[in-house]
């Protein structure tokens, strides 16, 4: 079965390769096209490419493979420093020093085991390699825009769907397995095929207490989970011009529960006030250089996309999932639906199983089930703002009785220190819930964070898949302000009643 | 990597619609190091229903798994490719996959075939009793009721997985194509082209 391993494959070194890159062309381009062009090293006559990768971020759980085949082929990481690695899924996120000071040990042996293989092949490969008890250490997601690692025209890469996040500041930014992790630590590049171009507009005025994620909830229950594969998606109009890039960080993290491998936002003086000033920002000439080339990468006028869905401000509700598909979506007003209510056939099937799944009947009003576990946190709403949002719902407040469950966690340790100089965590811990350390926590039950079988939670993170949380455990996805609220009342609730 | 060039036995008919990779390796399987073992967890939720496929000992070790669209959503977990590896599994048949778990199978060998449902509905009744077979080659799915199922692959994915060759070598003998693209970038785009950690 074995075949000769000789036969090379088609190089095409010349037209369309490295030079056009940084040439100009006068047709018009989109956003992704234009930080396409610049990062081709050769292009194949399939029309494959090899693509530079400005950034890599690494974590814990998809590199030790990567990092043990570099070793066993004796390959060094070509560029370390293009990349930063950091602990994040494994960790506990309670205390992780004594009151002495000492470091606690990780309980959890496998868990150990893969935290201890990234502090150690970090620096083996000379990687920066950011320690669980640093101050910056946190989620990669939050790290990166927070580090200013991640740059507006970047390629970023990282072992973990949710790196599409990285877009909200107008980087082309994906996830990646760990065969291409490993392929990235030794070459700088990929091996891609250009996606086809999906424009998702969402044009006119939201209505109070409508927040980025609300917008993405609604957008992936209108395309679906597979109505981006194959696709990046620039998402345009007024509401993410005039939306902060930690909601736009909100946004595109969700791309890929629509299918989409990246999720776009083009850079705007909002983007360029952020970035500024950052510890791994540009400086001085550099940043000059930066500002210009950023000013010019927007979607030309006449630039074409393959697909376009517009919808309207005005429509989106506070939005949850009732289901175990993140497009299984609903206004908070509503019901749950009936597999019925579904023309396709299989995906009444798929409603049926996750209703079983959810414990739920159809026809049941959303603001009647009952939450025993709130969540508030994840790569997706675990940002400054995210925190504010749930504190200002909480403040004054406290958590129902029957919400058993209840923690606040910090995307990173700079989020943690700036929401306790903002007294945040003392709203957070007199609501009764928890105020924890930075870490991927309860978005996916790799941690000491599990919700129990047969519990619901509301989760501000990016997942309601079956047992995502925990074997048996049912997620209602939803935003900061939603997840607190329902927290104050035992039940999904319209946070817009709580708060007028 | 292994070579793959035809793939002919059992095919599990799971058929079952945007599988995503939790449900193919659950997170809390992760915790490895290395690539093996990673089988034991596969589809483990699925395993505990009453009268699932894998517990139907007609499909132990079979080399074929067929699914419904839109397979291998979620999570960038190549352990879902291991996964699958580690039970026997080298060919998934389906309407679609998803962006990186196709590319993350590609790159350990496990060859996807796409196929309209009307041939998916016809392969998961053949499974049911018959074999089925795989040719890379020649770009096609046949079984011995005369089915005959072209399907379309990358042909930079196919010379590859036809040779077993290894990705990252051929990559780095690009090398000089990529050092000229650095040094570009150094002038032209100098803020991408380096951060604080730089030499």
């Amino acid at each position: 079965m074995l075949r000769e391993k000789a036969r090379p494959f088609p190089l095409n070194c010349g037209a369309g390769g490295p030079n056009r890159a940084f040439t100009m062309t006068t047709k018009p381009r989109t956003l992704y096209q234009k930080i396409w062009d610049a990062h081709v090293v050769d292009t194949r006559d399939d029309g494959t490419s090899l693509i530079y990768i400005d950034r890599h971020l690494v974590h814990e759980v998809t590199s030790p493979q990567a990092f043990e085949s570099l070793r066993v082929a004796g390959r060094p990481v070509r560029r370390p420093d293009l990349t930063l690695a950091v602990p994040d899924h494994n960790l506990p996120t309670t205390a992780r020093k004594d009151a002495q000071g000492h470091v606690l040990p990780i309980a959890d042996p496998e868990s150990a085991q893969q935290l201890a293989a990234l502090k150690r092949n970090a620096p083996e490969f000379g990687i920066r390699y950011i320690d669980a008890t640093d101050a910056e250490q946190g989620i990669v997601h939050v790290v990166g825009p927070e580090q200013g690692f991640s740059l507006p025209g970047a390629t970023i890469v990282c072992g973990d769907s949710h790196t599409a996040c990285h877009g909200g500041i107008g980087a082309l930014a994906f996830g990646i397995g760990t065969s291409e992790v490993e392929h990235v630590l030794a070459t700088q590049t990929l091996l891609l095929k250009q996606s086809k171009s999906f424009e998702v507009r969402v044009d006119g005025k939201l209505g109070a207490g409508i927040t980025p994620k609300d917008v993405v909830l609604h957008i992936i229950g209108v395309i679906g989970t597979a109505g981006g594969t194959g696709y990046v998606i620039e998402f345009r109009g007024n509401v993410f011009e005039e939306m902060s890039v930690e909601g736009r960080l909100t946004v595109c993290n969700m791309a890929i529960e629509g299918g989409a491998r990246a999720g776009l936002i083009a850079p705007d003086e909002t983007t360029f006030a952020y970035v500024e000033g950052r510890p791994y920002a540009p400086q001085g000439d550099d940043w000059d250089k930066a500002l210009a080339w950023w000013k010019n990468l927007a979607t030309d006028e006449g630039a074409t996309f393959d697909k376009t869905v517009s919808i309207r401000a005005e429509d989106i509700q506070p939005t949850v999932t009732w289901g175990t598909s993140p497009e299984d979506t609903s206004a908070i007003g509503g019901v749950v639906p009936a597999p019925e209510d579904f023309a396709d056939a299989s995906k009444r099937d798929a409603v049926k199983v996750s209703l079983d799944y959810m414990g739920l009947t159809p026809g049941t009003r959303l603001t009647e089930v009952e939450v025993q576990n709130v969540f508030i946190g994840s790569c997706t709403n675990s940002r400054i703002e995210d925190i504010r949002a749930a504190a200002a719902v909480l403040k004054g407040r406290h958590k129902a009785d029957n919400v058993k469950w209840a923690i606040v966690v910090p995307g990173s340790g700079l989020v943690k220190a700036q929401a306790e100089a903002e007294g945040l965590d003392r709203i957070i811990i007199e609501a009764g819930l928890e105020w924890r350390e930075p870490g991927c926590s309860a978005c996916l039950a790799m941690n000491p964070d599990k919700v129990p079988a047969g519990e619901r939670c509301a989760s501000t993170s990016n997942r309601n898949f079956t047992g995502r949380q925990g074997p048996g455990s049912r997620t209602h996805l939803m935003s900061p302000a939603m997840a607190a609220a329902a927290a104050v009342t035992g039940k999904l609730t319209d946070v817009r009643e709580l708060v007028g | 990597m292994q070579a793959i060039s035809h793939v002919a036995g059992r095919a599990i008919p799971f058929g079952r619609k945007n599988v995503d990779t939790d449900v193919i390796i659950p997170a809390h399987w992760l915790k490895t190091i290395t690539r093996e073992g990673l089988g034991k967890g596969a589809f483990e939720a699925v395993k505990k229903e009453p009268d699932n496929v894998f517990a139907d000992p007609e499909f132990a070790g079979a080399p074929i798994l067929i699914a419904g669209d839109n397979f291998g959503c979620g999570s960038s977990r190549e352990h879902a490719a291991w996964a699958l590896l580690d039970m026997g599994v080298t060919c998934v048949i389906a309407p679609s996959f998803s962006d990186i778990f196709s590319g993350n199978a590609f790159k350990n060998g496990i060859l996807t075939v796409a196929l309209p449902q009307a041939a998916i509905d016809r392969l998961m009744e053949v499974a049911q009793t018959d074999p089925i077979d795989i040719d890379l080659e020649t770009q096609t799915v046949t079984t011995r009721f005369q089915d005959r199922y072209g399907f379309e692959i990358d042909p930079f994915r196919k010379h590859c997985l036809l040779g077993g060759l290894d990705e990252v070598g051929l990559t780095m003998a690009q090398g000089d194509a990529i050092s000229a693209h650095e040094a570009r970038a150094r002038s032209d785009l100098p803020f991408l082209a380096k951060t604080p950690a730089s030499a």
